[in-house]
């Protein structure tokens, strides 16, 4: 069972990493998180990428964090993937499938997942 | 929406935009109703923009003019035979008591009863986006009692680790799941 004691020894455990996670610029996963995004079905979405940078090892290097709606709401949920020194990439009608492949190629891999990008969606 | 606990998550967002530093949650079940009451210290609305607020055109944006979370939990509470009710203080005219409570009743038994779902998710989400913000969080019934004060683990963590590090919202998601689990034994 969990205890508010446990909590105080992750504390002591983590003091020293996020010493680590100052400074430098951070790659930034943005989700849209106002009614339509939820609607659509961000809450799961923005839980996979959570998930998965403490799983992969990505903390200090990836903040994954909410926004509001974006005036897009038929390509929710979307994700913007905001990473220093490069232009944005606004991944649409993301599902935790397609997070977890996101957080692979392209945030681990720095390989775009063109299918689905707005770009690709607003061609098709 | 699928789950009421994304429609908890949605009227807590407003909380947050309105500023409030503290947002309690509560879902009261008996046998027949889950009461849902979400009360913040944000700023408040006059009589003016409460009226508006249920109205699905209605909205505080200026770039668009639609606003569609209290008709949804609206229309969630009133298929069941249920009903949504707002109490709110403006800042500018309560200045040391503003804040709202939103108050949904929703009985269980009826066949459009929406499911909670997974409120465990709603509450990391909401700690998730706002760490600084203050979140009591209570879930009871005859059976349960769930809760969650973030003003605890922030005594505990301290100043220098932040309540979204990756690591303490799996921590409170595991924390809250073995409370369900042990009343459900």
């Amino acid at each position: 069972m969990k205890s508010l004691a446990e909590l105080a020894a992750i504390r002591e455990k983590m003091k020293d990493k996020i010493v680590l996670r100052e400074g430098g610029e951070n790659t930034r996963i943005v989700v849209g998180m106002a009614t339509c995004g939820i609607a659509a079905g961000a809450r799961p979405v923005l839980n996979a990428f959570v998930e998965g940078v403490d799983r992969e090892d990505l903390n200090g290097k990836v903040v994954v964090s909410q926004t509001g709606c974006i005036g897009l709401c038929q390509y929710e949920p979307i994700v913007e993937i905001c990473e220093p020194g490069k232009e944005k990439v606004t991944y649409v009608k993301m599902t935790v499938e397609k997070a977890e492949k996101v957080l692979k190629e392209h945030i681990k891999g720095g390989k775009i997942v063109e299918e689905y990008t707005i770009t690709s969606a607003q061609k098709a | 929406m699928k789950e009421l606990s994304l429609n908890v998550l949605d009227i807590a967002k407003n909380s947050v935009k309105a500023g409030a530093s503290l947002i309690e949650i509560r879902l009261e079940e008996t046998d027949e109703t889950l009461t849902m009451t979400i009360t913040d210290n944000g700023c408040g609305m006059t009589a003016e923009i409460l009226r508006g607020v249920i109205d699905p055109f209605y909205t505080t944006r200026k770039t668009r003019k639609v606003g569609m979370g209290i008709p949804l939990l609206k229309m969630a509470a009133e298929q069941t035979g249920g009903q949504v009710n707002i109490t709110s203080r403006h800042e500018s005219e309560h200045p040391d008591t503003h804040g709202t409570e939103v108050v949904a009743v929703f009985h269980k038994t009826h066949i459009d009863f929406t499911p909670l779902g997974d409120i465990i998710s709603t509450v990391t989400t909401l700690i998730q986006g706002s760490p600084e913000i203050d979140f009591e969080f209570l879930h009871v019934s005859d059976q349960f009692r769930v809760a969650l004060y973030t003003r605890q683990l922030r005594e505990i963590l301290g100043e220098e680790i932040p309540l979204n590090s990756p690591e303490i919202i799996q921590w409170i998601a595991q924390y809250l799941r073995e409370q369900y689990e042990t009343f459900s034994h």
